[in-house]
C-alpha cells in the first residue's frame, strides 16, 4: 500500500464517523470568526436554542469592516462612521459576549486580519483542523494544518457540533524546485501557479506545496502561498511541518509549553507526506523560471510576467476564452498588445491577508527607502495585517520610510482588499494591489485591480507604472 | 430549509465563465446581519447601471437593459443556466442567499466552485453539474425558445426539457436526502453527539495541547 500524503494523515486524525455515502463527520480543532459571516450563524443558534459545543475552540476578531484611519479608529466600535459597518462589528461583540466566545476586540493590540492573527497568536497550530467563514482560511495550511473556508450555515454547524459533514478531496502536489531569483517572492510563485493551472485547476483537490523553493520559504512566505490556494480553486493548501514551522510556533501566546510542547512537537514531526505517498495530480514548476508577476485581467489566472504584453482576444483558442479576454480588457481599459510596464496605477495598496505581515512590509520598505512615490499616484496605502505587525514595523522604523516616501500608514484590517470600509478605488482607477482577488468591483465599483507582490507594488508606486522590481535602481 | 422535490421553472442564462461571488452579490451588501432580502441585489453590478448601496430601494434604480434577467422573456425565472466554475471566489453564503431570495431554485453549469456548491445545498438551492456540451445545447435551446421551461425532478434525478427529452444528473445521496426533506443538518449531526464526545475523550489524551488554551 502506498504511503499517506500530509492531507491523508490530517484527514484520518480527525474523522469522527465515516458514512457509507462517502461523507464523513470531521472534528474541528479551531474555529475562527469575524463579523461578516457570523451574525446569521449566531442568530441560527438562538432560534434553535443551541449553545456552542466547545467554547475554547473558538476565537473571534473583527477585521473586514474596521476603519484603518487612525482618527476614526480611535473611537473604537462606536467611532465607526458607517452605521451598517458599525452594527456588524457591534453585533460580533454582542454575540461573543452572549455566547462567551473569546474575542480580540477592535482596538486590542492583537487585533488584525483573522488569517494574520491566528498563526501570529499561536491560535492555529500544526496538525489542527482550522475553519473560518472565509475562503482565505487556506492560509493556515502553511503550518501543516488542514484549513479551509466554510459558509455561514457551516459556521453555525461548527459552533453547535464542533464538526463538519464533508467528504475527502483528491490530493494535488505543487512542487516548486530550484531556486527563486532575487526580487521574486512567494506571491509571484502563487500567481505563477494560478497562471499555470487556472482558477479552477485545484477544484476538488487539497493542494500540498512542496519542493526546494517551498522548503526554503519562511513561514510568512508559505502563508502567502497557501492563502492563494483558493484562487486556484482549491479549498485548502498546505505545507509539511519542518524546523521552520516549529521555530515559528514556539513561544506564541496560545502555543503549548513545557511537557505539552515536547509532546506536540513529536506529533508534528510526523506531519509530512510519506516518501511513497501517491498524489492524484502533480504540478511541477522551476523556481528559476518564475518572474515577478502582474495580473492584467479580472481573474487571478489572467496573469503575466512583468515583461509581458496584454493578450489579444483573437488569439485565444475558444469562443468562451475570446469572450472572456475581450470582456476583461474592456473592463480593465486595456488594449491587446499593451505592455504590462505601460500600465499606470492610480493607487497602490499594500496589505490584506496575503501580504500584510512584517516580511511583506520589509520587502516594500526596502524598495521605497529614500525614494518618493510618483506624482501620478493618488494614494498609496500601507495597511499592516495586525496590531502586532504594526508595532513591529514601527519598532523597525518602517512606518517612517513609508510616510517619508509619501505613503499612508494605517491601522490594521482588511481595508482595500475588499473595500468594505472607506478604503476603495474610484471607477476606472487602476490599483497595484498585494491582495488576492482582481474580480470586477472587488476594490470598489468600476475599480481595476492588478495583483502583485509587495516589492512590485512598492516599485510601481515609485515608478508610476509597473516595473520589474529588479531594475528599479536604474529605472527611477 | 425549503424542501426541493420536483421543480418546474423558466430558465435564464448567465452566459459567462468564472462568475465569482463578488459578481453574484457585491461586498457592500455583506454588511447585513440578516440572511434574507439579498434578492434585489443579486448580480447588482450587472443588473443596474449605478452603484448599489445597502438599504436602498432598488425599484428606482436604472436597469441595464442588456442584462438577461432584466429582459421580459426571463421574468420569473427560477432555473439559472451558467458556465464553468460558477460561484468561484469567497465563501460568502450571501451568494446562494441572494440567488434563492431572487427565486432561483436550481443552477445548472458545467462546473462549480467547491464552497459555493456546498453552500447551495444548505439553502434549498440545487446546483447541477452537467457535461459542457450538454450545457451548450441547453443554452442554444434556451436562446431559441422564449419561456423555455425546465422541470427538475430530484427524486428521479432528471431534468426534463420542453421537447420531451430528459437529462440525467448526479447528486450525492446525503445531500439529496437533506434537500428532499428540507433537513437541517445540525440536527442530524447532533444525533451523533455520543460519537463526537467519545472522539473528544480519546483525542484529548492524544493531543491535550489542543484543549483549553483559548479561554
Ligand atoms: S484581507 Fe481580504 S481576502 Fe483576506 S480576509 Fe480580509 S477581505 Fe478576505
Amino acid at each position: 500500500m502506498a504511503g499517506q500524503t500530509l492531507y491523508d494523515k490530517l484527514w484520518q486524525q480527525h474523522v469522527v464517523e465515516s458514512r457509507d455515502d462517502g461523507t464523513a463527520l470531521i472534528y474541528i480543532d479551531r474555529h475562527l470568526l469575524h463579523e461578516v459571516t457570523s451574525p446569521q450563524a449566531f442568530e441560527g443558534l438562538r432560534l434553535a436554542g443551541r449553545q456552542p459545543w466547545r467554547l475554547d475552540a473558538n476565537l473571534a476578531v473583527p477585521d473586514h469592516n474596521v476603519p484603518t484611519d487612525a482618527a476614526e479608529r480611535s473611537g473604537g466600535v462606536d467611532g465607526i462612521v458607517d452605521p451598517v459597518s458599525r452594527l456588524q462589528v457591534k453585533t460580533l461583540d454582542d454575540n461573543c459576549g452572549d455566547f462567551n466566545i473569546v474575542e480580540i476586540p477592535i482596538n486590542d493590540r492583537r487585533q488584525g486580519i483573522v488569517h494574520v492573527v491566528g498563526p501570529e497568536q499561536g491560535a492555529t497550530l500544526p496538525g489542527m483542523t482550522v475553519v473560518c467563514g472565509d475562503s482565505h482560511t487556506s492560509t493556515h495550511g502553511a503550518l501543516g494544518a488542514l484549513a479551509h473556508g466554510i459558509g455561514t450555515s457551516e459556521v453555525e454547524h461548527v459552533l453547535a457540533t464542533q464538526c463538519l459533514i464533508t467528504r475527502k478531496m483528491k490530493n494535488m502536489l505543487v512542487k516548486v524546485d530550484g531556486q527563486l531569483q532575487p526580487g521574486v517572492s512567494a506571491k509571484d510563485v502563487a500567481l505563477a501557479v494560478i497562471g499555470r493551472i487556472g482558477t479552477a485547476g485545484g477544484t476538488g483537490y487539497a493542494i500540498e506545496f512542496g519542493g526546494e523553493v517551498v522548503r526554503k520559504l519562511t513561514m510568512e512566505g508559505r502563508m502567502t502561498l497557501c492563502n492563494m490556494s483558493i484562487e486556484a480553486g482549491a479549498r485548502m493548501g498546505m505545507v509539511a511541518v519542518d524546523d521552520t514551522t516549529i521555530d515559528y510556533v514556539k513561544g506564541r501566546p496560545y502555543a503549548p509549553t513545557g511537557e505539552q510542547w515536547e509532546q506536540a512537537v513529536a506529533a508534528w514531526r510526523e506531519l509530512h507526506s510519506d516518501a511513497d505517498a501517491e498524489f492524484d495530480t502533480v504540478i511541477e514548476l522551476r523556481g528559476e523560471d518564475i518572474q515577478p508577476q502582474v495580473t492584467w485581467g479580472t481573474s487571478p489566472e489572467m496573469v503575466l510576467p512583468v515583461d509581458g504584453s496584454v493578450p489579444d482576444p483573437e488569439a485565444q483558442p475558444t469562443a468562451t476564452a475570446k469572450e472572456a479576454v475581450r470582456r476583461a480588457l474592456e473592463y480593465m481599459g486595456l488594449s491587446a498588445g499593451q505592455k504590462i510596464t505601460d500600465i499606470r496605477p492610480d493607487r497602490v495598496f499594500i496589505g490584506s491577508c496575503t501580504n500584510s505581515r512584517i516580511e511583506d512590509l520589509r520587502a516594500a520598505a526596502d524598495v521605497v527607502r529614500g525614494r518618493k512615490i510618483a506624482a501620478s499616484i493618488k494614494q498609496a496605502l500601507v495597511v499592516p495585517g495586525s496590531g502586532e505587525v504594526k508595532a513591529q514595523a514601527e519598532a523597525e522604523g518602517l512606518d517612517r520610510i513609508f510616510i517619508d516616501a509619501g505613503m499612508e500608514w494605517r491601522e490594521p484590517g482588511c481595508s482595500m482588499c475588499l473595500a468594505m470600509n472607506a478604503d476603495k478605488l474610484g471607477a476606472g482607477e487602476h490599483c497595484a494591489s498585494t491582495s488576492n482577488r482582481n474580480f470586477e468591483g472587488r476594490q470598489g465599483f468600476g475599480g481595476r485591480t492588478h495583483l502583485v507582490s509587495p516589492a512590485m507594488a512598492a516599485a510601481a508606486a515609485v515608478a508610476g507604472h509597473f516595473v520589474d522590481v529588479r531594475s528599479i535602481a536604474e529605472d527611477v | 430549509m425549503k424542501a426541493f422535490t420536483v421543480h418546474s421553472g423558466i430558465a435564464a442564462p448567465m452566459d459567462r465563465a468564472n462568475v465569482d461571488t463578488d459578481l453574484i452579490i457585491p461586498k457592500q451588501f455583506l454588511k447585513s446581519i440578516k440572511r434574507s432580502g439579498f434578492g434585489p441585489n443579486l448580480f447588482d453590478e450587472l443588473r443596474y447601471l449605478d452603484e448599489g448601496q445597502p438599504g436602498q430601494d432598488c425599484s428606482k434604480r436604472p436597469l441595464n437593459p442588456e442584462f438577461a434577467l432584466n429582459q421580459p422573456r426571463y421574468a420569473g425565472a427560477s432555473v439559472l443556466l451558467a458556465r464553468e466554475n460558477f460561484g468561484c471566489g469567497s465563501s460568502r453564503e450571501h451568494a446562494p442567499w441572494a440567488l434563492e431570495d431572487y427565486g432561483f431554485r436550481c443552477i445548472i453549469a458545467p462546473s462549480f466552485a467547491d464552497i459555493f456548491f456546498n453552500n447551495c445545498f444548505k439553502n434549498g438551492v440545487l446546483p447541477i453539474a452537467l457535461p459542457a456540451d450538454t450545457v451548450d445545447s441547453l443554452f442554444e435551446a434556451l436562446y431559441a425558445n422564449e419561456g423555455y421551461t425546465l422541470e427538475i425532478d430530484l427524486p428521479a434525478q432528471v431534468i426534463r426539457t420542453p421537447d420531451g427529452s430528459s437529462v440525467a444528473f448526479e447528486v450525492e445521496p446525503f445531500r439529496k436526502h437533506c434537500l428532499l426533506n428540507g433537513l437541517d443538518d445540525i440536527g442530524l449531526t447532533l444525533e451523533s453527539a455520543d460519537a463526537i464526545r467519545a472522539f473528544e475523550v480519546l483525542y484529548r489524551e492524544r493531543a491535550p495541547w489542543l484543549f483549553g488554551s483559548i479561554r
